[in-house]
C-alpha cells in the first residue's frame, strides 16, 4: 500500500476495513465453503455501496473515483480484500465495468453499468482457456462470421464468477482477429460447469459455448483495438490481483509475528530464536518489496505509462514466488497448527496461491518481460546506432 | 540541517541558472545505462588516477561556478539551499558526467561528520577543501580482527602531551592510495566498556607512519586498502568530539554510512520525473544482447530466466526506492536500511545466478568474443562481495528482526566489561 494517501482515501480504505471485519470475520469464510456463489447477495449490494464496483467507471456512466485515481482507489478496496480473504466478485466486476465504460456504445453501457454498479449483477471476462489452451493469451473459442451475426464455440475457464454472473465478455478469434463480446450469460447455446476450486469464497466454472449466436453489436470496441483492450484488462487484473496478494501477505505476517512473540518452546520464545528471527527479517523484506511491487505497477497503469506491462508482470512475476514462500513460510513457523482447517493461515495461503495462477502464471509473466525487455533493447539498439551516425557526421 | 527560509533561491529558478551553467561548462556524460567502458575494478593504475584526478577537477568546477555542497551550509563553502534544489540538480546533472568518486565516503559521511561533530577551525579547514575537490576524505573503520563489530576496534591511541600517537591497522578503506584524508576510530581507554572507550581522529593518509597496502580482490580490483599504522602522531586539535565519547561519533557515522542512498548530501543523477527516460524502468537489456550472441535467445528456458532476473531486478529497485523514502519521511526508522540489504541477498543474489547461469560454459575460459561471459564468471566470484561490505546480511537480518520487529536480541558477552577482559581469539591482522 501507497506509503502517502490522502484523507479521502484513507477515510474509504478504512471503511471498507470496518465492513469486512464485521461481514467477513473468518467464522463467515468458513461458513461459505460450500455456498455456490461464495457471498450474500445482500453482502455485495452493500459493497457496491462502499464504491467496490464504481472506480473504474465514468462519471458519465454514474461511477467515479475518490482521489482522481480510480485504480489507486481500487486497489485499497483490494489489498483489505486480502487481508480479510474477503468474498466477493472484485475483479471480474471491476474488469468488466472499467471496459464497458471505457469502449461500450450508449446501449452496452445502459444495459451492463447500472447494475454493476448497484451490486445486483455481476460481470465476468471470459479470456483464459482450459488446457491444453491454459497459456496466458491462448484464444482458440472461434467466433464465425453469418450474416449479422458471431456463432460461437469453444471453451472458457476459469472464469471468476461464471455459474451466477449475467453478463460475460468473451474473447473469441474471428477472421478479423481477436474480438471481444458482451453477452448475456443465460445466451441459448452456453452450458456451465462449476469448477472445484482452492479459495474457500472465490468461485470459478468453465463455461461451453456451442454454436452460441451473438449480433454483431455485441461487439466490445472496435476489433482493430481489441489487443489493446485485452492488454489494458490484463493489466487492471493483475494490479487488483497484485494489492490483494501483498493485503493477505501482510495479514499472514502480521499474525505469525505475534504467534513468534506468544509461544514458547524450551522456556523461551519463538522470536528469541536467531534462525526464526533471520527469516522474519526475510519475510518483512519480503513483504515490503510485495508493497513496492504492487504500488509501482498500480501507478503505472493508472497512468498508462509505456511501461505499465513490464510493471504488473514483474509484480506477478516476484509475487507468485517470495509473496507464496512468505506464507508458506508463515505455515512453516506455526507447526502442524498452521495446516489445519482450523486455522486462519489457510485463508491468506489460498488467496495469494488462487491469484498468483489466474491471469498469467509465474512462468507466463516471466516469457512476457523477456518479451518485452527484447523489445526495448531493439529500441536501444536502433538509437545507439543513431548515436553513432550523429556523431560520424 | 540545510535551512528552509523562504528568502532562498525559488527552486525553479535555481533550475534554469543550473541548466544553463552546466550546459556550458560541465562534459556530457555518455549514455547511462550503457556498460562502462570498463568496469572499475579493471582500470589500470594509471586509469584510476587519471579517473581521481578528472573527478578533481568536476568538483573544483562546480565548486568555482557556486554549485558544490548544495546543502552545505555557506560559511563553509557550500550552497545553503536545501534538499528540494539538491534532488533539482540530481536531476538536471542527469546528462553530464559529475564526480561520482568524491560522493561516498567523502560527502558523507566524512564531509557530515565533520559539520556535524567538527569544531569551528576544523570545519572551516576542512569543508570547503572537501567541496572544492582539493581534500578527498576515506574511512578508517573496519580491523581485521572484527568487520560488523566495528565498537570492537583494536587500533589504540595513547596521549602523549599535545599529541596522540596511534598504532594498529585498519581494513577495506576505499582508495586510500589516492585519497588525501581519513576518518579514524581509535581506542583510547582499554579499561572501560567497549563503546566507553573510543574516540575518532582526522588522519592524513599520507603520513609518518602509515603504510597503504593494496588488497586484490578476486575480480582483479585493487581498490580497497589496508594501513598499517606505527606511531603515527596526529595533534590533538585533529580529534572530532570528546574523548572517549567516539562511538556518540560512530552510531551518527554508522547512520549516514547507512543512509547515503537517500542523504542530500550525496550527488545522485537522477533522470527527471516523467522524462520518458528508458532507464527510469530499471532493468537493462544486456542479457537479452548476451543470449542474442549465444544464440539461446529463443531457448524458452532461456527466455524465462531473463524474464525472472528483469522482474527481480525491478522489484528490487522499487523495493529500495519505497524503503528510502519510508526512511526519509519518518515513516520507517533508519534502521530500516537492513530491509535493502536482505532484498540485495536474496533477490539479488537470485539475479546474480541468473547472470551466471546465462553466460554458460565461456564465463569459464573466454577470449576477446566472448569477455562479456568472462565478466560474468569473474563477477560471480565474487558474488558475496556484495553481501558483506558496508555490513554483512546476517547483522541487516539481527537489525530488522531485532530494531524493526523488536525481537529479543542477541545476547552479548562484551558488554559492561572493560574492553581489555573481553574475550577475543587470536589476531589474523
Amino acid at each position: 500500500m501507497e506509503l502517502e494517501l490522502t484523507e479521502d482515501q484513507e477515510f474509504f480504505a478504512d471503511t471498507t476495513r470496518k465492513f469486512l471485519e464485521d461481514k467477513a470475520t473468518p467464522t463467515d469464510l468458513r461458513q461459505l465453503r460450500g455456498d455456490p456463489i461464495g457471498y450474500a447477495p445482500q453482502y455485495w449490494r452493500a459493497g457496491a455501496e462502499l464504491g467496490w464496483t464504481s472506480l473504474l467507471v465514468s462519471e458519465e456512466d454514474g461511477g467515479g473515483s475518490i482521489s482522481g485515481r480510480g485504480l489507486a482507489d481500487l486497489a485499497l478496496v483490494a489489498h483489505q480484500f486480502g487481508r480479510h480473504a474477503a468474498p466477493g466478485p472484485l475483479l471480474a466486476t471491476n474488469v468488466v465495468a472499467a471496459a464497458v465504460s471505457r469502449r461500450g456504445t450508449p446501449e452496452q453501457r445502459a444495459e451492463v453499468i447500472p447494475g454493476l454498479l448497484a451490486g445486483e449483477t455481476v460481470a465476468t471476462w471470459c479470456w483464459a482457456e482450459p488446457p491444453p489452451r491454459d497459456r496466458l493469451g491462448e484464444v482458440g473459442l472461434s467466433a464465425t462470421p453469418d450474416g449479422q451475426n458471431y456463432v460461437l464455440n469453444g471453451r472458457k475457464g476459469p472464469v471468476e464468477a461464471g455459474a451466477h454472473a449475467q453478463h460475460l465478455l468473451v474473447v473469441a478469434r474471428a477472421p478479423e482477429g481477436l474480438v471481444q463480446l458482451l453477452l448475456p450469460a443465460s445466451s441459448p447455446g452456453i452450458t456451465v460447469i462449476p469448477a472445484q476450486g482452492l479459495d474457500l469464497t472465490r468461485r470459478f466454472a468453465e463455461i461451453r459455448f456451442d454454436d452460441v449466436v451473438v449480433p454483431r453489436s455485441a461487439l466490445l470496441g472496435d476489433p482493430s483495438a481489441t489487443e489493446a483492450d485485452i492488454e489494458r484488462q490484463l493489466q487492471l487484473a493483475n494490479v487488483i490481483q497484485l494489492a490483494e496478494m501483498v493485503g493477505a501477505m501482510e495479514k499472514a505476517f502480521e499474525i505469525t509475528v505475534e504467534w513468534a512473540f506468544n509461544r514458547y518452546s524450551f522456556g523461551r520464545p519463538l522470536a528469541s530464536y536467531q534462525e526464526l528471527k533471520h527469516r522474519f527479517a526475510d519475510m518483512k523484506a519480503w513483504l515490503e518489496a510485495g508493497h513496492a511491487a504492487a504500488d509501482a505497477a498500480t501507478r503505472a497503469v493508472q497512468d498508462e505509462t509505456d511501461w505499465a506491462g513490464e510493471y504488473t508482470s514483474a509484480g506477478k512475476a516476484y509475487m507468485g514466488v517470495y509473496g507464496i514462500e512468505l506464507v508458506q513460510d508463515c505455515v512453516q513457523m506455526h507447526g502442524g497448527i498452521g495446516v489445519t482447517f482450523d486455522h486462519d493461515m489457510h485463508l491468506y495461503l489460498r488467496r495469494v496461491v488462487v491469484d498468483s495462477l489466474l491471469f498469467g502464471t509465474v512462468s507466463d509473466h516471466r516469457q512476457r518481460l523477456a518479451t518485452m525487455l527484447e523489445r526495448r533493447e531493439a529500441v536501444e539498439t536502433n538509437e545507439s546506432h543513431e548515436d553513432k551516425e550523429a556523431t560520424n557526421a | 540541517m540545510p535551512e528552509t527560509a523562504t528568502d532562498l533561491e525559488p527552486v525553479e529558478d535555481f533550475r534554469l541558472r543550473l541548466r544553463s551553467w552546466l550546459a556550458d561548462n560541465m562534459p556530457r556524460a555518455r549514455r547511462r545505462g550503457a556498460a562502462p567502458l570498463r568496469p572499475r575494478g579493471q582500470m589500470s593504475d594509471e586509469e584510476e588516477l587519471a579517473e581521481v584526478a578528472y573527478h578533481r577537477e568536476l568538483q573544483r568546477r562546480l565548486f568555482e561556478g557556486g554549485f558544490a555542497g548544495i546543502c552545505f551550509p555557506k560559511e563553509y563553502g557550500g550552497q545553503g539551499l536545501t534538499p528540494e534544489h539538491q534532488k533539482v540538480f540530481n536531476e538536471e546533472i542527469w546528462p553530464y558526467d559529475y564526480p561520482a568518486r568524491l560522493q561516498v565516503p567523502p560527502m558523507q559521511p566524512c564531509a557530515t561528520i565533520i559539520l556535524d561533530f567538527g569544531t569551528e577551525e576544523q570545519k572551516r579547514r576542512h569543508i570547503p577543501a572537501i567541496l572544492r575537490g582539493d581534500e578527498i576524505w576515506m574511512q578508517m573503520l573496519s580491523e581485521p580482527s572484527g568487520g560488523s563489530d566495528v565498537a570492537g576496534a583494536q587500533t589504540t591511541a595513547v596521549r602523549d602531551g599535545d599529541e596522540w600517537v596511534l598504532n594498529g591497522s585498519k581494513i577495506w578503506t576505499t582508495g586510500a592510495w589516492w585519497s588525501d584524508w581519513a576518518l579514524c576510530l581509535a581506542r583510547t581507554n582499554w579499561d572501560v566498556p567497549k563503546h566507553r572507550g573510543l574516540t575518532v581522529f582526522m588522519v592524513p593518509l599520507r603520513h609518518e607512519g602509515i603504510e597503504i597496502h593494496r588488497i586484490e580482490m578476486l575480480n582483479g580490483s585493487r581498490e580497497f586498502c589496508q594501513e598499517f599504522l606505527t606511531d603515527v602522531r596526529i595533534p590533538d586539535s585533529d580529534r572530532i568530539g570528546e574523548v572517549d565519547q567516539g562511538w556518540t561519533v560512530g552510531t551518527r557515522w554508522m547512520f549516514y554510512e547507512k543512509s547515503f542512498s537517500v542523504s542530500f548530501y550525496v550527488t545522485r543523477p537522477t533522470p527527471p520525473e516523467g522524462s520518458g527516460d528508458g532507464m527510469s524502468v530499471g532493468g537493462d537489456t544486456s542479457l537479452i544482447t548476451e543470449a542474442r550472441r549465444r544464440g539461446t535467445l529463443n531457448d524458452p528456458a532461456t527466455r524465462e530466466l531473463i524474464g525472472e532476473a528483469h522482474a527481480l531486478s525491478l522489484v528490487s529497485s522499487e523495493a529500495n526506492r519505497r524503503i528510502g523514502e519510508a526512511i526519509a519521511t519518518g515513516k520507517m526508522s533508519d534502521q530500516g536500511a537492513g530491509l535493502s540489504k536482505i532484498i540485495g541477498g536474496t533477490l539479488g543474489i537470485r539475479v546474480a545466478n541468473i547472470n551466471f547461469q546465462l553466460a554458460g560454459p565461456a564465463a569459464a575460459a573466454w577470449t576477446e568474443d566472448s569477455r562479456a561471459a568472462g565478466d560474468q564468471g569473474v563477477a560471480f566470484l565474487t558474488r558475496q562481495a556484495s553481501q558483506i561490505g558496508g555490513g554483512t546480511t546476517e547483522m541487516a537480518r539481527n537489525v530488522v528482526s531485532e530494531r524493526l520487529l523488536l525481537m529479543p536480541r542477541e545476547r552479548t558477552l562484551d558488554r559492561d566489561i572493560p574492553f581489555r577482559d573481553v574475550p577475543r581469539g587470536p589476531s589474523t591482522g
